[in-house]
């Protein structure tokens, strides 16, 4: 009968974190920009039906990055939640730090478990609030650890290189075209120092948008609305634009 | 309280499992003691007292549908609220109207409102009109153990159908069976003199302002005829509720234009107190 190797309790924790690290690294980053009148998502995404940015509830999004089937049940778990604690309470009771909570003891018990993978996941948590100081934006990294992020977030692939970039060049005050664009700017970034060219179709980007008058306040923004805000973002920089005045907005979703 | 609990931890497996994009269904598998109509009624003699809605009138145009309700909530020979809203928003596309014992109302559309809410955020798009139908039939018969005590409750549907680029209306009975009215609709206990007048004034070539009209001359005729329908309140300024449903979404008539309505309407019945008359032949 052999004995099994005596693993120290570091040694498989490091295992473990480095397993999760490298799954997540595989995948595509995401950034997430506070700018004037809300909060961007911007992820490179080639596929239209597999989303990586969706919404949670009213005012409160959910980004995610590494392995799609592990982020999804989150998702759908924290969908089934806010609307359950809507439902038993009132949808004011739903928020972006509850969720979150949530999420970092879920994915922290799954680390820590024996019995279970890790899950190769990055979260991220964001709640638009009434002025740009009462938004939340929490980091969620795959240990169950939890980050109160502010003005700029990236996760995923090249996270530590993007952030940097958006950490010396983001403002709170950037009009939604500056911001898509920084964003992009910062997503083109090879670790190698190179530059990549990204396409509007290569991009999947939603806001929550604090001026959005339904209750709803998250969006999608995509096809010529979202080609028009990143040329403007490129030539006119000050331009003082926002989705909501963007023409084709919101007559397809009257209430 | 199951979730109350489970809130300190993190998200039970029910929640993480794959399967349903229901609400209900998840609602009925995880917390079954939270849907409402799920309690067991103590057995009572007669029925049981309680708020009433009453009259809710549906009639269909060329680009859409309107959707429309009194605003009076009876209790037995009382009034028991002279504002109340029975017509709500189910979703951009959609709206429910519901007549029967308000509590039980009010809870229902809310769980409807959500459970298409849900549908959309989980799998990134809304149900086809007639599924939103069908959900809302499966949860009248939910309540079909508080409908035999009494406490029924009877919506009536109406949404644009993007697919079919029409309005639709579907009205329910207390046991969920779901039918779908051509032109017009009237559910409640003033509909049936509100049927009268929607099938004498309604046109299929009426414009969305005109339908309105019709709806609050239907509203009007119940209120004259059934004691438990409010007609509008010009001195206290309180007007039917009229929603429109086009392929630009639900839209609820702002005070002003249903009050201009209600106005038109009632100083008409200054000198016809019958209303506008319909040719014999």
């Amino acid at each position: 009968m052999s004995t099994p190797f005596y693993v120290s309790p570091q040694q498989a924790m490091a295992d473990r974190a480095e397993y999760a690290r490298k799954g997540i690294a595989r995948g595509r980053s995401l950034v997430v920009l506070q700018y004037a009148d809300g909060i961007v998502f911007v992820a490179e995404n080639p596929s239209r039906a597999l989303h990586k940015v969706s919404e949670i509830y009213d005012r409160i999004a959910f980004a995610a990055t590494g392995k799609y089937n592990e982020y999804e049940s989150l998702r759908i778990g924290g969908t089934r939640y806010a609307d359950l604690r809507g439902y038993t309470y009132d949808r004011e009771d739903v928020t972006a730090r509850g969720l979150a909570n949530l999420y970092a003891q879920t994915l922290g018990n799954i680390f820590s478990s024996a019995a279970e993978k890790p899950y190769e996941v990055e979260l991220l948590v964001a709640e638009v609030g009434e002025t740009p100081a009462h938004d939340e934006i929490y980091r969620l990294p795959h240990d169950g650890s939890i980050i109160d992020e502010h003005g700029s977030v990236a996760v995923g692939g090249n996270s530590d290189q993007i952030g940097s970039y958006l950490d010396q060049r983001h403002r709170d005050d950037l009009s939604l075209g500056e911001a898509l664009r920084l964003a992009v700017e910062s997503l083109t970034r090879d670790s190698n120092g190179g530059e990549r060219e990204l396409t509007a179709d290569q991009l999947e980007v939603a806001v929550l948008d604090r001026n959005r008058a339904q209750q709803r306040k998250f969006k999608r923004v995509s096809g010529p609305q979202l080609a028009r805000l990143l040329d403007e973002g490129q030539t006119a920089p000050a331009a003082e634009e926002s989705p909501e005045s963007a023409p084709e907005d919101g007559d397809d979703e009257g209430k | 309280m199951a979730a109350n609990s489970h809130d300190q931890g993190r998200l039970p497996a029910a929640f993480l499992r794959p399967g349903s994009s229901s609400f209900l269904d998840f609602l009925s598998d995880y917390a079954p003691e939270r849907l409402p109509g799920s309690q067991v009624l103590p057995p009572v003699q007669g029925a049981v007292e309680a708020v009433h809605g009453t009259t809710i009138v549906a009639a269909t145009f060329a680009g859409g549908v309107v959707l429309a309700g009194d605003r009076r909530a009876t209790m037995g020979n009382m009034i028991a609220q002279r504002d109340v809203e029975k017509v709500f928003p189910a979703d951009e596309y959609s709206a429910v109207g519901i007549a029967g014992t308000a509590g039980l109302a009010v809870e229902l559309v809310k769980l409807f409102q959500l459970e298409l809410e849900h549908f959309e955020k989980v799998e990134g798009h809304a149900l086809s009109l007639e599924g939103k139908a069908n959900r809302l039939s499966a949860m009248i018969r939910g309540n079909l153990g508080m409908a035999l005590q009494g406490l029924a409750v009877v919506p009536m549907f109406a949404g644009y159908d993007l697919e079919r680029e029409r309005g639709r209306i579907f009205s329910y009975d207390v046991t969920g069976g779901r039918s779908e009215e051509l032109g017009f609709a009237a559910v409640g206990s003033g509909s049936i003199f509100a049927r009268g007048a929607l099938k004498k004034l309604h046109r299929e070539d009426l414009t969305e302002q005109q339908t309105a009209t019709v709806v609050v001359q239907s509203l009007y005729d119940a209120a004259d005829d059934d004691s438990a329908t409010g007609g509008p309140d010009l001195a206290r300024r309180i007007f039917p509720i009229v929603t429109v449903i086009t392929e630009d979404g639900f839209r609820r008539l702002g005070e002003a234009e249903v009050s201009e309505i209600a106005r038109t309407v009632t100083e008409g019945r200054l000198s016809q107190p019958n209303g506008p008359l319909a040719p014999v032949l």
